[in-house]
């Protein structure tokens, strides 16, 4: 938001307008929202060989926006998330393998209109609380809907599952090919259309209030919100996006099984949130890009201990991100905008002394170089020693190269700004 | 004859075995210029946290417009027309000060049950939100997020949410306090020009305001009204001098503040 940017601005006259004219024109659609779409259909042509890979991403990026609206917008914090992802997948996993209904786009429906019906439910109870309480109630609800289909292993497949289900044709035309190229595109046509849903809800009246809820719940009573019935509505909504990605999941797969209920999956969204940043509807699809990328590349390097890189990237989100990778973005595009490039990465770091800003802009540009060699590198190596064998001199050649550009310019605006600092004392 | 815009009738409050209000009896006629003075841990927010609703009574009830909702909560008194300003601010800091007015007037009107068109789409809401800005003269910080602004402006927009739920009554708690005396007259003038027609309740320590604002003053000490009366009455009251007036910091005349 460049709010304070903005408001700095307003002179005495037509400062009115100005204020009205941001929120009138704040939910327009802007040009850079195409991105992320473009490269969705890009991968598609690009490398169709991967699509596999490209249906997960896709499916955990709508898990991930379904998140997004509980904790970004309205700040509950559920741990127990993948409770509604799990109604979503059964459903469809039940209707082929027990009612022998497999038409793809009336079972999505019923699983949104069931694990809404569940959030709508569970939502009236926990919803009452806040903090912790809700943390572990959420928690809760996931494992008791995996312990039900644990209990009534008879009709859920147990942890065995339901396996090899058969989807019919989409729209009675287009069949499911091994590959998922079909898959890709439906899959990306519906993420489009709950996209757009949540975007509207986001930039609603109604969102308005939630950010409010989130900021402060106490004023939100005294202004006469019905917070309850707010918080109740929204976990309603999110429950069912996240039935549909689950819905997507199962037919993506062919398979579900009760793990789809575990704990992992429930944290795994919520790593993915964080990493690409809360409240912001595009860090749903950074976080889980990144983190379905690193995941796939760190367990082909290490089979075993691949979760320690995501941790370790986990924990640097955390200390200079705060705001996830989306944030970081923001705050720099924000900064630079302000007070030129340079300015970008001082702010950004520390409000030290010259050589801390320095010795930072350099670890940061490093990062962001090794971000960028590291994703040069996706896509083009198919073999895990194909992969290693190419990654430290690309990287490495990247990493120097960012640190190198980010102290450059630093020092160039370091420069100016402590001459204009030194005419203005002498003046 | 009508009645009276707010009515308070036998108000107890216990924690455990504390009794911190005591069959209090309270009436604000229609534009009341109320002023509620007391010794620290004379249950003054108390009081206001039972009328809003963020309390709720042991015993007794609460009348708006001659219409009990003592058994409403918050939120719904507050749609009845019941605001309040706190006594530390309760703002949407990550928001910007006009969002935080279209906030309070998307939720008096509604608006806020919507979740197709966009907040930006009802310029209504948003000139309305200014307007209370403009009331307050803080247009040029609407785009400001409110955690950047200086605490006394932030009182403000305290103050510009209350206006916005256009209320009948209106309850002050402190409107002043935090603020650095050189800005407490910007929200002093503020205060003294409300709208006659809301009935306003104010809890403030500085006793040139109260006098200045208050039409009718009303003591409270440990938690059980102690007297009543105009501003003179008050004032030459011996027995409010010695328990209240007396007091280190409280001099009449003196203008000392303390927050």
């Amino acid at each position: 938001m460049a709010a304070s940017e903005k408001s700095r601005e307003l002179a005495a006259t037509g400062a009115r307008e100005r204020a009205a004219g941001y929120l009138v024109g704040r939910h327009r659609f802007r040009p850079a929202e195409a991105l992320p779409w473009l490269l969705a259909i890009a991968a598609f042509f690009l490398f169709p060989d991967r699509m596999t890979f490209g249906n997960q991403a896709l499916i955990m990026v709508m898990f991930a926006l379904s998140l997004d609206l509980i904790l970004g917008y309205a700040g509950i914090v559920s741990l127990g998330h993948a409770a509604f992802f799990g109604v979503g997948a059964y459903t469809v996993g039940l209707l082929i393998a027990r009612l022998d209904w497999s038409e793809p786009l009336s079972s999505l429906l019923a699983a949104a209109m069931l694990s809404g019906l569940i959030g709508f439910v569970t939502g009236w109870f926990i919803l009452r609380y806040r903090g912790l309480t809700v943390i572990m109630l959420t928690l809760a609800t996931a494992i008791m809907l995996q312990e039900a289909g644990n209990l009534r292993s008879d009709i859920s497949g147990g942890y065995d599952g339901l396996p090899g289900l058969v989807i019919s044709p989409l729209f009675g035309i287009f069949d499911y090919d091994l590959y998922g190229h079909v898959n890709y595109l439906y899959v990306l046509g519906v993420l489009a259309v709950i996209f757009y849903m949540v975007r509207r809800i986001v930039y609603s009246p109604f969102g308005q209030a939630l950010t409010g809820i989130r900021e402060n719940v106490r004023r939100m009573h005294a202004i006469g919100s019905p917070v309850h019935r707010r918080l109740v509505t929204v976990y309603t909504i999110s429950a069912a996006i996240a039935g549909v990605a689950g819905a997507l999941f199962t037919q993506t797969n062919a398979y579900v099984t009760l793990t789809v209920f575990d704990f992992d999956n429930s944290a795994k969204v919520m790593v993915m949130l964080i990493l690409g940043g809360t409240g912001r509807l595009y860090g749903a699809f950074i976080g889980a890009v990144v983190y379905m990328m690193l995941e796939d590349h760190l367990s082909k390097l290490s089979p075993t201990f691949w979760q320690f890189g995501i941790g370790l990237l986990l924990i640097l989100a955390v200390l200079f991100a705060p705001r996830g990778l989306l944030g970081l973005v923001e705050e720099i595009s924000r900064k630079s905008w302000r007070r030129g490039r340079a300015g970008a990465a001082r702010r950004l770091i520390w409000k030290g002394e010259h050589w801390t800003v320095l010795a930072g802009s350099a670890v940061d540009g490093a990062a962001i170089g090794f971000i960028v060699g590291f994703a040069a590198n996706f896509g083009q190596a198919h073999l895990l020693s194909e992969y290693i064998a190419s990654l430290p001199g690309r990287a490495l050649a990247f990493t120097c190269f960012g640190a190198l550009v980010a102290t450059a310019i630093n020092a160039i605006y370091l420069a100016f700004t402590s001459r204009a600092a030194a005419e203005d004392r002498g003046s | 004859m009508t009645a009276a815009a707010l009515e308070v009738r036998g108000l107890n409050r216990n924690f455990g075995a504390l009794k911190v209000t005591r069959d209090v009896d309270l009436t604000l006629e229609r534009g009341a210029r109320r002023a509620l003075i007391g010794p620290n841990g004379a249950g003054k927010t108390t009081l206001v946290n039972l009328i809003t609703g963020l309390l709720n009574p042991s015993s007794g009830k609460v009348v708006l417009g001659g219409q009990d909702i003592t058994a409403l909560s918050q939120a719904q008194r507050a749609r009845r027309g019941i605001a309040r300003t706190f006594q530390i601010n309760q703002l949407f800091r990550g928001l910007t000060v006009l969002e935080n007015l279209c906030l309070a007037v998307g939720e008096r009107d509604g608006h806020c049950n919507n979740l197709w068109r966009a907040t930006g789409a009802r310029r209504v809401v948003i000139d309305e939100a200014l307007d209370y800005l403009a009331a307050l003269r803080i247009v040029d910080d609407a785009l400001k997020l409110v955690r950047e602004l200086p605490y006394g402006r932030q009182r403000l927009v305290e103050i510009a949410i209350a206006l916005a739920q256009k209320p009948r009554v209106l309850l002050l708690d402190e409107p002043a306090a935090g603020v650095p005396s050189s800005e407490t007259h910007l929200i002093l003038d503020v205060v003294a020009n409300l709208d006659p027609d809301i009935a306003i309740l104010i809890i403030e320590h500085d006793m040139d305001v109260v006098f200045r604002f208050a039409r009718k003053i009303t003591v409270l000490v440990a938690g059980a009204i102690f007297t009543e009366g105009t501003p003179q009455e008050i004032m030459a009251n011996e027995q409010v001098r010695a328990v209240y007036l007396g007091q280190e910091g409280h001099r009449v005349g003196g203008g000392v503040r303390h927050g």
